[in-house]
């Protein structure tokens, strides 16, 4: 019988009901926590721009300071929504083929859309400094 | 045990749990299901954030399309719950990381903070919408 030299909790960790530790639920609240002080200045920063021509809104988008904290706003945004739809599709979706692709779905579009997101502010702060 | 399922021919069928004809709703199971709902929601709202910077970006004939579709009657109304929802999600995560550290789980503050996210997520969804209007009109 060969000596397995690996302590009992290396052989049982990831072998939970969920398959892995509080990762999930860690980086989801990490997420929330730094989105609170980003969300309150995106809804102050929206309800300024209300109604705005497109020359102030790709003014104010192109700020150094706001493209900076929109990127990161939209980066924290997907991240954070991927997850809690990551949880919801786990939720609802029992057949093992339609979850997955599901899920596969929904982290690839989030990662797509936060890209296509900073492009954009990037083309708007780059733009406007040239 | 009495039952004998073999006897009866197979398995009885079992009650459900929740009936949900039947179920009375509380403050806490309704705030928790808008929880989800809302995130879903802010969700597709992300969908018109991505829109919103790449019309900003791709010059003022497309924004100029981004302002007629969202300052429609339909586009504000959509607008509108995206803001409760945003206000609503925002408030409740505060209350699920305030419940995190352990504190504020008894029932009475539970109801207590229940009441109060929602009526921040009207005061504040009034609030924004009040000011937006304003600003355009100064």
């Amino acid at each position: 019988m060969a000596t397995d030299t690996r302590s009992p909790v290396a052989r049982v960790r990831g072998l939970g009901s969920a398959k892995e530790g509080v990762q999930h639920w860690w980086v989801q609240r990490l997420t929330a926590l730094a989105l609170v002080p980003l969300s309150i200045w995106f809804a102050a920063g929206v309800v300024a721009l209300a109604g705005a021509s497109h020359a102030e809104a790709a003014a104010w988008i192109g700020h150094p300071l706001n493209a900076t904290l929109m990127i990161l706003t939209l980066g924290l945004t997907f991240h954070h929504g991927q997850l809690g739809v990551q949880v919801i599709v786990e939720d609802y979706v029992h057949a093992e083929g339609a979850k997955l692709a599901l899920l596969i779905l929904v982290k690839l579009l989030a990662l797509a859309l936060a890209v296509a997101g900073a492009l954009a502010v990037l083309r708007l702060m780059i733009g406007s400094a040239a | 045990m009495s039952s004998e399922p073999a006897a009866s021919g197979g398995l009885r069928p079992r009650p459900l749990s929740p009936h949900l004809q039947i179920y009375r709703r509380q403050l806490t199971s309704v705030l928790s299901i808008l929880h989800r709902a809302s995130g879903i929601a802010l969700s597709a709202g992300a969908l018109l954030l991505v829109w919103w910077l790449i019309a900003a970006a791709a010059g003022p004939e497309s924004y100029a399309t981004f302002s007629a579709a969202t300052g429609s009657i339909l586009g504000r109304v959509l607008l509108f719950g995206w803001t409760l929802s945003f206000f609503y999600h925002l408030a409740n995560g505060i209350r699920h990381l305030w419940w995190d550290t352990g504190r504020g789980l008894d029932l009475p503050s539970v109801y207590r903070s229940g009441y109060a996210v929602l009526g921040f997520t009207v005061v504040a969804s009034l609030a924004a919408w009040i000011l937006g209007y304003w600003m355009r009109g100064a």
